[in-house]
């Protein structure tokens, strides 16, 4: 099994990783999900990774980029990995 | 004759000493977070498989506490298997289990495949596990297997302990 492109931190419902699933599926990025606890408290995993306890989070270890927020998400991997990227 | 009723389970058809224990993908959790791996992508060393009863059973917390007293988790990897949820899963880890990383089988498919389907009186529509510990080598031989043939039943804590130490030695 090779390593997926992307690790998504994610919540289970929340709309906004979803957002940031269908961007992934429509530039056809491979990810990998991991699912954290609702209960902003207990995501020290992603404070770790992002500096913040917000979700969706993405590490991109190709590029070395990790962030959080849907819409910058969206938009980096728009400008990475779509049509006229790098 | 005594006033309560330990029940003899089936014989069954389980997973066995010298098997390839069957590969499958459920989502393993943490402490942190949960994610689908594969029982492959684990088993990088000397590993024990512990199926158990739900969390929140007795035989579940007895389970952990003797794993937790025995050290095995310091010793090799530890991973335990059952049809409780993710988050009771991380519940579960919160208060015991050091060290150990638990896959979730809410649909029982996995502890199916391994042979070790058990239907609970009383809990319509919910397929358990018997509690069951499988030592497996880097290539996921087994090296040693205990499956309850009880209810309720628990492993023989020496064995274990003898078996890890004869597979680390």
């Amino acid at each position: 099994m090779t390593e997926p492109q992307i690790t998504l931190y994610r919540l289970q419902a929340c709309p906004y990783c979803e957002r940031v699933v269908r961007t992934l599926n429509e530039l056809d990025v491979s990810y990998r999900s991991r699912y954290v606890e609702p209960m902003h408290s207990e995501r020290n995993v992603v404070k770790r990774v992002s500096g913040a306890r917000s979700v969706p989070a993405i590490v991109d270890p190709e590029t070395g980029v990790t962030m959080s927020e849907s819409a910058n998400i969206v938009e980096y991997l728009e400008g990475t990995y779509g049509e006229g990227g790098a | 004759m005594p006033d309560f009723d330990v029940v003899s389970l089936p014989e069954t058809d389980h997973v066995a000493e010298g098997d390839t224990a069957p590969d499958f993908t459920r989502p393993l959790v943490d402490t942190e977070y949960w994610e689908d791996r594969s029982l492959d992508s684990v088993v990088d060393g000397p590993t024990l498989l512990v199926f158990h009863p739900m969390d929140g059973a007795f035989q579940a917390t007895y389970l952990y506490n003797t794993v937790d007293e025995h050290g095995w988790a310091e010793d090799l990897d530890v991973v335990g298997l059952s049809v409780s949820t993710p988050y009771a899963h991380k519940r579960l880890l919160g208060e015991r289990a050091e060290g150990v990383r638990i896959f979730s089988d809410p649909g029982a498919g996995v502890i199916e495949e391994y042979g070790l389907a058990h239907d609970i009186d009383g809990m319509t529509g919910i397929t358990e596990t018997r509690p069951a510990v499988f030592l497996l080598d880097a290539d996921r031989t087994v090296e040693y297997a205990w499956v309850a043939s009880e209810h309720p039943e628990f492993p023989d804590a020496e064995a274990v302990d003898d078996a890890v130490e004869d597979l680390l030695d």
